[in-house]
């Protein structure tokens, strides 16, 4: 495998294309169930698994799907995964398929797994095309696991909470002490929106300067781009 | 007449691709439903088991009571729309508990789902809430997993509580002897409310409710 495809699938999934963040695909879940840090990395995880499944599956299969019945076909496909991961946490992670309940099946509907099947499985080798799903999947967990994290520290002072659903017993991080009255806002959809839209802004910021940094190097430095930058 | 016949053609061609895929996919799906339908069956066990412990002790009872059920029509004085369940504890021979499903329809973010556990001597044995959609960070302490007081859960009040003496079953707010916290009385009152609907409910059938055939409908 060319070294020079890999890292640069691996470079749009967790940062130029990042789902999250750049092509913006799959709000409905990354904004509903990043109240926590583990809903919204188990989420991930469980996003990650389908993309990866199905990127493979669309990719292997690709020479057998007629072009014209291919939307349905990869839906079907996506959708038989999806019902498959959904089966695989109700019977060996329950606690944590009463919390994600209806966000495990509406995988099926997230736009961002059917676009990088559409996109890049239906004309990618198996290989480059799993490797696609999982860095993908990993742009959008790195996401997820930071929202969650933003909304739970500002809103419940806690990191962790939940975490007992997966490992028995252990404790979640009390970061302000018992006291710490809350900050409901960071909780409720409209926090979603707002921590979303700080980190976007961040990353805005940080390709901004990146970008005039190498201007700066003089590598092309038409003055009207550093502008536009 | 043959791009009729080219259309028909592919119409077949395309159905049958996607037929194959459906019978594929279908396999895979009822494969991992056979594979998984024994843990997945001990899971909801297992998750209404705790429930189950959280309102009534293990030691109070001997029996399989997730089995010894009673079958509920809808009842209007448990906020029951559409039926629910009765376990029924027993410790040997002497009746234990009685654990109700019930639901309080007055929480702020709707329907409040619970399960009330009343004592042989018609005292509440413990209350929990099933499912809900109070306000997170403000209602949501009904639910004691999300309560900030983990010392003494605000749910955790109704324990040993009865209809007497008056107002054992009314939030303090309204001349009663439950604590509330300030800014989500509407949650609270709700839970308090369904619960003395349903204590009285479940003494007034208690007699019927243990002699009642296993599964049987009430």
């Amino acid at each position: 495998m060319d070294r020079q495809i890999t890292r640069e699938i691996l470079f749009n999934g967790l940062w130029k294309q990042n789902p999250g963040l750049v092509q913006l695909l799959g709000l409905c879940p990354i904004l509903a169930i990043s109240t926590n840090v583990i809903n919204a990395v188990s989420l991930g995880l469980a996003t990650i698994l389908v993309m990866i499944l199905a990127n493979l599956g669309v990719a292997a299969l690709r020479n057998f799907i007629p072009y014209e019945v291919r939307i349905p076909v990869f839906i079907l496909i996506i959708a038989s995964l999806v019902t498959v991961v959904d089966l695989a946490f109700n019977a060996w992670l329950h606690g944590l398929y009463l919390v994600l309940g209806i966000f495990i099946p509406l995988i099926v509907t997230n736009c961002i797994v059917l676009a990088r099947v559409e996109a890049f499985a239906a004309k990618n080798d198996v290989v480059h095309s799993t490797l696609d799903g999982l860095a993908q999947g990993a742009g959008l967990l790195a996401v997820l696991a930071v929202l969650g994290a933003m909304r739970e520290i500002l809103g419940s002072g806690t990191l962790f909470s939940g975490i007992d659903l997966l490992i028995d017993g252990a404790e979640p991080l009390s970061l302000f002490g018992a006291h710490y009255p809350g900050f409901l806002l960071a909780i409720l959809p409209p926090g979603a929106f707002f921590a979303l839209g700080l980190l976007i802004a961040l990353r805005n910021w940080l390709e901004g300067r990146a970008a005039a940094r190498r201007h700066a190097r003089g590598t092309l430095a038409p003055a009207a781009e550093a502008g536009a930058a | 007449m043959s791009a009729e016949h080219t259309a028909a053609a592919t119409s077949l061609r395309s159905a049958g691709v996607m037929l194959a895929f459906a019978v594929v996919f279908t396999m895979m799906m009822a494969a991992t439903y056979r594979f998984a339908r024994p843990d997945i069956e001990a899971a909801r066990e297992a998750a209404k088991m705790k429930l189950v412990d959280a309102v009534l002790p293990p030691e109070r009872y001997d029996n399989p009571l997730l089995e010894d059920t009673v079958e509920l029509g809808p009842t209007p004085a448990l906020g029951l729309r559409e039926g629910g369940r009765v376990y029924r504890a027993r410790h040997g021979t002497d009746d234990a508990a009685l654990i109700v499903e019930a639901a309080a329809p007055d929480g702020y973010g709707g329907r409040i789902d619970l399960l009330v556990a009343v004592g042989a001597d018609g005292r509440v044995a413990g209350v929990r809430a099933t499912a809900h959609s109070e306000t997170p960070g403000l209602g949501d302490y009904i639910d004691p997993r999300k309560d900030r007081n983990k010392h003494s859960p605000w749910i955790e009040q109704f324990r040993g509580r009865g209809p007497e003496p008056a107002g054992e079953l009314r939030l303090k707010k309204d001349g009663g002897e439950l604590d509330y916290r300030v800014g989500a009385t509407i949650s609270a009152r709700a839970v308090t409310g369904a619960v003395a609907r349903a204590l009285a409910w479940t003494r007034a059938h208690a007699a019927e409710l243990y002699a009642a055939p296993a599964g049987s409908h009430f």
